[in-house]
């Protein structure tokens, strides 16, 4: 559960058109060949070399920009534990939370690039096994929990039938 | 207590008095989906198992974004799109009919309603007085299915406006001047609502630029007062027994106000790569700013009242050589109108091409993609690295007045000396 990571650090503002930019429009509905190019305008390297379990690691106001949901999507499929940054875009964050990627605030100032990283989401707590530091990230509001553990939102639908009353 | 305009369309979604903060499920008026967002919606929709659209007749499919199709891969999207739509009985809006936003303050939005949409611009609704919200293709799924979502109650910030325009100023540089000075987290989570003396004369199209952009400083919505200037726009389409008044109460709580007296605002620009860098336009560093490209379109910026602006400035006058200028029409019914005024044959003898009424160039998917080094001044909402299809080209956002000024001058220009 609790495996470790490598951090990929990222800046301030990366917008959902660093992430999956209009270009590729067109690879919407192949969602594994859009993944090829995840965060392509914002560091090129990423999609080529990110491994299952490593972690994106951001700045300010992560995900900035439009709706599509394929942002955090093709993320996921990278196959990203994590996404860490100090702050998030509000559809961003909710999209995330629905396609069941874990995304927590914290101070990322304290991780650097190609740190090796733990994260306990249960405590809300990054552990960086590089500097040795126990990282506090806020919690994820309590009804959006319960959707990230359901595994996101359809899977949540489906268990409980629709919202609550 | 009073409330905010945010706080009284959701509490009457909710059936209940609701404050800021709290977590409700409410019902929807309208949810909408586009081309880019749909088909995910579609198949998350499929992935829930019903066998109907909770609101078929209030749920929207949209072929804006790569209309026409530039790719089989779209055309299939299409496709699927409307045998969807064909399916389970929404409406279908085709390629050529226009921008989501801009069809759906035609057709579908009035005040006092909750809508949400698969598009950050959806908090264009705000024009008309209505909670619009931008929402992934999931969100919207569960929408179609069950005709309700769940929110958080934003805090609401008060923007208080006074004064008039002074010539050459418009709504787009009073909504750069205030993502400029709140910065692009600067309302996340929160409402905008737009108030004050100010208020009374903007059009629903300088409203609906306004609160386009509401999700440029990270907002939830943009909101304004419903009074006549929304009953005039929702009679011109037939749909004036759709309109009611509506304004916050006077003692409604606020996070904080912004106050701004129009007659201080100056032409505005973003400069890339981010929608909160702004300058005025007479800044020194946007002097000799050569542009190869201007881009007049969009869900921000090129309804009839953005055309007459337009055309008011070129007219007569023809684009520098150097400079081309793509002309797409926010709706079908504008470019009608566009038609009828005999502004579009007056554009097109400036020198403009004119694009099908839809997205495509502003999100980098076809009709008007910069090359490498290429700078283009949109009137559009959004600049950052990549948005119109190279990351190593440069998109600047003004009015279109500034659009305009910039066309005859082949470089960023005030559009002041053009108008009296």
């Amino acid at each position: 559960m609790n495996q470790e990571g490598r951090a990929w650090k990222f800046g301030d503002s990366i917008s959902t058109d660093h992430i999956t930019p209009g270009r590729f429009f067109h690879l919407r509905s192949k969602l594994d060949e859009l993944a090829k190019h995840v965060l392509v305008d914002a560091r090129e390297d990423f999609a080529r070399e990110v491994r299952p379990g490593d972690f994106v690691v951001a700045g300010g106001n992560f995900g900035l920009g439009s709706s599509r949901e394929h942002a955090a999507v093709v993320i996921k499929i990278a196959g990203v534990k994590a996404v860490l940054a100090k702050s998030f875009a509000r559809i961003f964050y909710r999209n995330a939370i629905n396609v069941g990627l874990p995304v927590l605030v914290c101070n990322t100032d304290e991780i650097n690039d190609s740190d090796t990283l733990v994260l306990d989401v249960e405590n809300s707590v990054v552990i960086n096994k590089t500097s040795g530091e126990r990282l506090s990230c806020q919690p994820i509001p309590p009804f959006m929990r319960e959707i990230l553990d359901s595994g996101g939102l359809v899977n949540y639908i489906k268990e409980h039938g629709g919202f609550p009353k | 207590m009073g409330k905010t305009l945010a706080e009284k369309i959701i509490g009457e979604h909710a059936g209940r008095d609701v404050s800021p903060g709290e977590i409700v499920v409410a019902k929807l008026d309208l949810c909408y989906v586009q081309d880019g967002t749909g088909p995910l919606a579609a198949r998350e929709f499929e992935g829930l198992g019903r066998d109907r659209l909770a609101m078929p007749d209030r749920t929207v499919i949209f072929l804006d974004h790569a209309a026409p199709s530039p790719r089989k891969e779209l055309s299939n999207d299409h496709a699927f799109l409307r045998q969807f739509a064909a399916t389970f009985g929404s409406h279908l809006s085709e390629i050529g009919e226009g921008v989501c936003h801009q069809v759906v303050l035609e057709r579908f939005a009035a005040p006092g309603q909750l809508i949400i949409g698969a598009d950050s611009h959806t908090c264009t609704n705000g024009g008309v007085g209505a909670f619009g919200t931008g929402m992934g293709s999931t969100d919207v799924a569960v929408a179609m299915a069950t005709g309700e979502t769940w929110f958080k109650v934003p805090d609401t910030i008060k923007i208080d406006l006074t004064g008039e325009f002074r010539p050459g100023v418009y709504s787009k540089d009073l909504i750069l001047f205030l993502i400029g000075l709140m910065g692009a987290d600067g309302a996340t989570y929160k409402a905008l609502e737009f108030v004050g003396d100010g208020v009374a004369a903007l059009e629903v199209s300088d409203r609906a630029a306004i609160a386009n952009m509401a999700v440029e400083a990270g907002a939830k919505t943009g909101i304004f007062p419903s009074g006549e200037k929304t009953k005039e726009f929702l009679a011109r389409y037939g749909r004036e027994n759709e309109w009611r008044e509506l304004r916050p109460d006077d003692d409604a709580r606020y996070e904080r106000t912004i106050k701004t007296d129009l007659k201080d605002l100056v032409p505005m620009v973003a400069l890339p790569h981010y929608v909160d860098n702004v300058k005025p336009v007479a800044d020194p560093e946007c002097a000799g700013i050569k542009i190869d490209q201007v881009f007049f379109g969009s869900c921000t910026n090129c309804r009839i009242e953005d055309i007459r602006v337009f055309e008011s400035i070129m007219h007569g006058r023809k684009a520098h050589e150097g400079t081309r200028v793509l002309f797409a029409p926010a709706s079908m019914s504008v470019l009608k109108q566009a038609v009828a005024e005999g502004l579009l044959g007056s554009l097109l003898d400036s020198g403009a091409t004119i694009v099908t009424p839809g997205c495509g160039a502003c999100v980098g998917v076809h009709g008007g993609i910069l090359g490498d080094g290429e700078r283009c001044l949109a009137t559009s909402n959004r600049n950052f690295k990549g948005r119109m299809g190279n990351p190593n080209a440069f998109v600047y956002l003004g009015s279109p007045a500034t659009a305009a000024a910039t066309a005859i001058k082949g470089e960023l220009a005030d559009p002041r000396e053009f108008v009296s």
